[in-house]
């Protein structure tokens, strides 16, 4: 069959978790493998609190901080700002400031400054602080971040639950593709609050929320990679009647090659029951090894999507394994996955 | 498989053409009403029903009232007793599209939605609860998962009995037109043959608060490009497009309602919410919009603005406008239906792409009728009287908070 898509190369990783601000700080994390700290979480009304795994503050005050559209911003701008500046830290600055992509994926979004500005609503209307309504826009970390970083030609903000972070993969193929840029940064990011994490708690009673970013930058230019190779991504398989979740998953898993032990899975593992039962079952067959962040640094929706990503692709930037697949099995929308290798 | 991506049009960079749509706006809902009331520059605000507006400086929407039934669709008696009014509002139109468009069902028809809110409206009510009765959890799973627009888009497909990659975009106000550019992209890339896409969006108290904190909502009425300008409106609504490549529709006899010649989008860093005055990012858009559809201003009939009633918003436009265009702009027709149906956020985009395919095939020029005194910026005639008109191309402007802008190009079918 005829295709049209390039040589995708990896050019740079970024990541602010629970585990701390930069990639390193998640790898040495996902190594130790034991579950990070969790911390509680006022919930008004409750006696308990809820259970999260916070960003912890930075060790230094990064420099962008001081950047006038960061000043306002909130903290899911702060986290993707972080994660995508490291990520493009080892390019040129000409292509950096003018010939890149920005796509910025989210879940939850700026909830912490929404539920901030309905307060205020709810309390008096006609006192609701115009500074808050504009951080609540989905689009606004994404805008904020083009800003720091120069003059993207071209920026959007894609919705979804954690699949999402790997349809902006393919949509940053397809620029790439078209010529539209030369480099693509994708970025998931997410911020909590109790409402957030209240509403995932009836979803999944023992999961423990995060909050965080994870980044990723793709180009064709083989001479700017980091030594990883996007070799694939399946179709995004929605969910319907007549394809439950667990049908989903196996037709995801169903476009990979069958794997050897010197492979890498990157799942779903430690997020929402039932999708991760369906991808259990989907990857029963799998030969090698495995890896799953979400158990380690909790269910951070469409960032935790990222930081599968990040670290399947720092495993074959490092030559750890020959291949790194990433399964990702979405809550609410579908499934989808992804397959990086040497370059 | 996503990528590497197999081509699936034997075409290279294959005609797009609309065989679909789908309208809802408080002019009401579908086609025909909609024409009607674009055409006479009706106008659909009245005081705000949905929540209490007494605090807030402006009083005014563009309220859909929709009707207590779902024409016939595949959703199931429980799945209609959970939907949302933001559902509602993109099932209406989606169905209408699906009807006008006659696609037999598919289980791969990519979908590419806009909305800068979702389902918002449940959000507040999932927080009102959360705060009034925080051990009590009746209904809550129901509002946190059919608040997020995956849960409207799924929804949306089972009703019609299709599915499909679901890809939602959201740019604030410009995305209804970059989902319609993304799907144009994809056929166009010979990703795929047809694709479904637009926006929706309901109007939520959150929304009305924060544009009113703001102080970017009307008191008076809402007036694009008139001098004495004070604000916006807004409204709600959705629209959804079917399009499919040129020969798709032949094979099959469609009826064809437009072509999509053209698309551009840029982002403009001035501000979070403000333009650059000079409009450079919107002249840019519509400047990529023309490459893309290899034709010059002079062959733009029409342009429905972007056009919200703001000062800045207008001002920047307009003078976008007047560069883009040239010597050719004392004479080029511009409206922003904003005027009769507010500012529609996620669906603007979309609803605009509807109204541009409206006029260009029953060939009038949809008015400003509340527009009297031109900004001095303005130097294009703004249509404030109903008017025929014989139009080939017109032009679509999206402009939104956070920078992203977007235009859309469409020409006549005949």
């Amino acid at each position: 069959m005829d295709l049209i898509s390039p040589r995708v190369y990896l050019c740079g990783i970024g990541a602010v978790s629970p585990a701390g601000w930069g990639t390193m700080a998640l790898e040495q994390a996902l190594e130790a493998g034991e579950p990070l700290p969790i911390q509680p979480l006022e919930r008004f009304g409750w006696e308990a609190p809820l259970r999260f795994r916070p960003v912890p503050p930075p060790r230094e005050r990064p420099a962008f901080f001081g950047h006038p559209r960061m000043r306002r911003a909130s903290a899911i701008t702060h986290y993707t700002a972080a994660a995508g500046l490291e990520a493009l830290a080892g390019l040129p600055t000409e292509i950096r400031e003018h010939r890149l992509g920005i796509i910025v994926c989210l879940q939850v979004g700026p909830v912490q400054y929404a539920s901030r500005l309905f307060q205020e609503i709810l309390a008096n209307p006609s006192m609701a602080s115009p500074m808050l309504f504009p951080e609540t826009v989905f689009s606004a970390p994404a805008s904020h971040v083009a800003a720091l970083i120069g003059e993207p030609p071209v920026a959007t903000t894609v919705l979804g639950d954690a699949s999402s972070f790997l349809q902006g993969l393919a949509l940053a193929t397809d620029w790439l593709a078209q010529g539209m840029v030369e480099v693509a940064l994708v970025v998931s990011a997410e911020e909590l609050n109790w409402l957030s994490a209240d509403a995932a708690r009836l979803f999944n009673r023992n999961g423990v929320c995060a909050a965080g970013a994870a980044a990723v930058c793709l180009t064709g230019e083989s001479r700017l990679g980091i030594g990883a190779e996007l070799e694939l991504i399946t179709d995004a398989v929605p969910y319907a009647a007549a394809r439950p979740c667990g049908k989903a998953a196996v037709e995801m898993r169903q476009q990979f090659p069958p794997g050897t032990p010197q492979e890498l899975l990157c799942d779903t593992q430690g997020g929402a029951p039932a999708p991760c039962r369906a991808e259990r079952t989907a990857w029963a067959d799998w030969p090698g090894a495995r890896r799953s962040p979400r158990k380690i640094l909790g269910e951070g929706f469409v960032a935790a999507a990222g930081w599968q990503c990040v670290t399947a692709i720092h495993a074959v930037s490092s030559r750890q394994y020959a291949a790194a697949n990433v399964s990702v099995v979405g809550c609410t929308q579908q499934t989808i996955g992804a397959r990086f290798i040497p370059a | 498989m996503l990528f590497p991506s197999p081509r699936l049009s034997a075409v290279s960079s294959p005609r797009v053409v609309v065989t679909g749509a789908g309208i809802v706006t408080a002019l009401g809902m579908g086609w025909r009403s909609n024409v009607d009331g674009f055409r006479s520059g009706r106008t659909a605000f009245r005081p705000v029903q949905r929540f209490d507006v007494s605090s807030h400086r402006a009083k005014v929407a563009a309220e859909v009232d929709l009707p207590n039934t779902l024409p016939p669709s595949k959703l199931s008696h429980r799945q209609q007793t959970r939907l949302s009014h933001a559902d509602r509002l993109l099932l209406h139109c989606a169905l209408e599209c699906w009807e006008r468009a006659g696609w037999p069902p598919s289980d791969s028809l990519p979908v590419v939605l806009g909305t800068t809110a979702a389902g918002m409206v449940l959000g507040e009510d999932y927080y009102r609860q959360a705060l009034a009765s925080p051990t009590c959890h009746s209904r809550q799973p129901t509002r946190a998962l059919h608040y997020q627009a995956q849960t409207q888009a799924r929804l949306m497909t089972a009703a019609l009995g299709c599915a499909g990659p679901i890809l939602i975009l959201s740019n604030a106000c410009a995305t209804g037109a970059n989902a319609i550019g993304h799907a144009w992209e994809l056929i166009r890339t010979g990703k795929t043959t047809r694709a479904l896409a637009g926006g929706y969006e309901g109007l939520a108290s959150l929304l009305f608060a924060g544009f009113d904190s703001l102080q970017a909502l009307s008191p008076t009425i809402c007036r694009p490009f008139d001098a004495n300008r004070n604000g916006l409106a807004l409204g709600e609504g959705a629209a959804l497009l079917a399009l499919e490549t040129l020969d798709s529709a032949r094979e099959r006899s469609a009826e064809i309602l437009g072509e999509i010649i053209g698309y551009g989008t840029t982002i403009d860093l001035h501000h979070l919410t403000q333009p650059h005055p000079e409009g450079n990012a919107a002249l840019k858009s519509m400047q990529l919009a023309c490459q893309a559809a290899g034709i010059t201003p002079a062959e733009v009939d029409y342009i429905n603005a972007h056009g919200t009633g703001t000062v800045l918003n207008d001002a920047a436009e307009a003078i976008a406008i007047t560069r883009w265009a040239g010597s050719l702009v004392s004479t080029l027709p511009v409206s922003s239906t904003k005027a009769s149906i507010g500012h529609l956020l996620g669906a603007a985009g979309a609803v605009e792409a509807v109204v541009c395919l409206m006029a260009l095939r029953e060939q009038f020029l949809p008015p400003e009728l509340a527009f009297e005194t031109p900004d001095p910026a303005c130097t294009f005639p703004v249509i404030n009287r109903p008017r025929a008109a014989k139009l080939e191309v017109a032009l679509s402007n999206s402009f939104g908070f956070g920078g992203i802008n977007a235009t859309l190009i469409f020409k006549r079918w005949i």
